[in-house]
């Protein structure tokens, strides 16, 4: 997966360290006090929600903005002092399309490709290929603005590739794309991956988080209030919890018995009469959730009890995130050290 | 809430194809990296940027193209007959003006598109480049140059079918212009500045305006100075714009105001040193 020295050729050693980043707007700390460390040749997500200082990490990272407080390192390279080398080992797909809509695809590809330091003709004869890896050579003559909104996401990552980046910034790459798009976007991340590029990916969709990153930083009120790999956090929430829906409402009581007794959790009687909801107890990972759920359903069945509907849930990201949100609205909260409670 | 999962169904073909793995694994991976480029040949690059925007929205001419005839047709007959008897007099001594003021009018626009990059992202972009940092706004001003070059040839056009005849010559018009637009792209770089400090395009065009508008006026440009009372006059004296018009005015007339030229190169550097550092400043910090 690393191994392959064409691309960036990253020194050894984590792509970016960060620590205790610091930016402020006047008297708002968008930023306060971020760690980060993020080892080469992976995916890292960082999640939060609208506003939580994403982009302002990001940008700091990419020398963009300028760190008020605290340090980072890309491959070793201080993004402040020396800014010029990180800048040539970084790429950065910002949130709204960093592309000149008033050019054709070509031409801004052939722009940056100039910028990185081709001739014309290489500049030209590159920016060709990557489009055609992109599958717009159909587009490329027309201007940008006329794109469709995936194109544009394409095209904008197309043009962050030019100069073979080892560390390439992904701020939101999907919001405001349609499904269909989010899922190509989605392709594209996981082949630069394959390819050795260090990808740090910023989203408020816990989705792509989970389906893309290997860690996750949640960030919040611009701390990090929790990291870790997927399957750390969620475990911090619990391996998940089991939902059902019977025929007679009259038999919830036994079946919230049958729960209890088998899965050690406390049980939720939801507003609707035959609906309940249990969490699987934490031990065992999955497989050991989706044992003990079986059994639940076979007992069930034993004593009679009919089961109209049932469904088996790995926390998702989703309720991780409300857990760790929650829980610091409450607690003024230290990062980490997850307990349950999360709305499902 | 993930349930039991569907599996993960990405229905595509529809309108884009999927990206071709291996095509971007060659690219990515075969290429070694070539040496950055210089701050000529990035200036270069972002100044071809700025030929393809023209190219592509040709319409932004009209502020170099259809304004500076319109402005000099009506100052001549405006003015003309009130100030030099007639129009065809007067336009002998407007004209070397009017296009100064309409090239330093258009440096306005240097400040606002840089402003729009900046609201798009793809200054964001740039930025991240290894490349020498004034080169996306020297792009820009010699895109400029372009149409500053565009509007003294359309105006100087303008001003010969109804009646200008600069005795210095070819020689002399084209060194009046060179020297208007050695001027033109040092004054950009207060619009430049601007730009950068701003927040949104109207008060790029607030701001560049009250600069330019005032020193257009209080000029020689319309007027000899030796009619207007003594305070205007130093004031209009001391003027770069003055110093300009009076050297472009000289030069096209034939003789070789060396005083003026000196004055307008001098005032050139002092812009660049000013407003260029600024800018660069800005630029870094922003």
């Amino acid at each position: 997966m690393a191994d392959r020295p064409g691309v960036g050729a990253p020194p050894a050693g984590p792509a970016i360290e960060a620590v205790g980043l610091v930016k402020t707007f006047g008297a708002d700390r968008a930023v306060d006090g971020v760690d980060l460390t993020v080892q080469a040749g992976t995916v890292y997500g960082v999640l939060g929600p609208n506003g939580a200082g994403k982009t302002t990490t990001v940008k700091m990272l990419a020398t963009l903005l300028r760190p008020d407080g605290g340090q980072a390192r890309i491959f070793g390279h201080d993004v402040v002092r020396e800014a010029d080398t990180v800048r040539g080992l970084v790429s950065l797909t910002g949130q709204y399309a960093s592309l000149d809509e008033d050019l054709t695809g070509l031409e801004n590809l052939v722009l940056l490709g100039r910028l990185t330091g081709l001739s014309k003709r290489s500049a030209r004869e590159r920016a060709g290929r990557m489009l055609e890896a992109f599958a717009l050579v159909d587009a490329a003559g027309r201007q940008v603005k006329n794109y469709s909104g995936g194109m544009r996401r394409r095209l904008d990552i197309a043009a962050s590739l030019l100069n073979t980046p080892a560390l390439l910034f992904l701020d939101e790459p999907t919001t405001g794309l349609d499904p269909r798009s989010r899922n190509q976007v989605w392709d594209i991340v996981r082949a630069i991956v394959d390819l050795g590029t260090t990808v740090l990916l910023t989203t408020q969709y816990l989705d792509e988080a989970d389906r893309l990153a290997s860690r996750i930083a949640v960030i919040d009120k611009g701390r990090v209030i929790a990291e870790g790999t997927k399957g750390e956090l969620k475990a911090s929430v619990g391996s998940g919890s089991v939902h059902l829906r019977l025929r007679d409402p009259g038999q919830r009581a036994e079946a919230e018995r049958v729960l209890a007794l088998h899965l050690a959790a406390e049980v939720q009687l939801d507003v609707d009469p035959v609906a309940l909801t249990a969490r699987v107890g934490d031990a065992g990972g999955d497989r050991g959730a989706a044992e003990r759920a079986s059994r639940v359903l076979a007992e069930l069945a034993r004593r009679g009890i009919t089961v109209d509907t049932f469904s088996l849930g790995q926390p998702s990201l989703d309720e991780v995130f409300l857990a760790l949100t929650d829980r610091r609205a409450g607690a003024g909260g230290a990062p980490a050290d997850v307990k349950e409670g999360a709305p499902a | 809430m993930s349930t039991v999962t569907p599996g993960e169904t990405a229905p595509r073909g529809d309108e884009l194809t999927p990206v071709s793995a291996r095509s971007l694994a060659d690219l990515l991976a075969a290429d070694e990296r070539p040496a950055r480029p210089g701050p000529f040949a990035a200036s270069m690059a972002f100044g071809w940027r700025a030929m393809l925007k023209i190219k592509h929205v040709p319409e932004q001419l009209f502020d170099v193209t259809v304004l500076p005839v319109m402005l000099v047709l009506m100052f001549t007959h405006l003015f003309g007959g009130a100030l030099a008897g007639s129009p065809r007099e007067y336009i002998q001594y407007l004209l070397p003006g009017v296009m100064v003021m309409s090239v330093v009018m258009t440096t306005m626009y240097t400040g606002i598109a840089i402003n729009n990059d900046i609201d798009k992202g793809v200054f964001d972009r740039f930025r991240t480049l290894p490349v020498w940092r004034p080169a996306t706004v020297v792009g820009y001003l010699l895109g400029d140059v372009l149409r500053y070059s565009i509007a003294s040839v359309v105006m100087l056009t303008a001003g010969l079918v109804i009646g200008f005849r600069p005795d210095g010559g070819a020689v002399g018009v084209v060194a009046g212009i060179l020297l208007l637009i050695v001027f033109a792209f040092s004054f950009s770089w207060i619009g430049t500045m601007f730009g950068l400090l701003v927040r949104d395009e109207k008060t790029v065009m607030g701001a560049s305006m009250t600069v330019i508008f005032p020193s257009n006026f209080l000029s020689d440009i319309f007027v000899d100075p030796a009619t207007m009372p003594g305070w205007l006059r130093t004031l209009v004296d001391h003027n770069p714009i003055t110093h300009v018009a009076s050297a472009v005015r000289g030069l096209m007339d034939g003789h070789w105001p060396g005083a003026e030229v000196a004055w307008t190169l001098g005032w050139s550097a002092a812009l660049v040193a000013v407003f260029g550092s600024l800018t660069v400043r800005l630029y870094n910090r922003k």
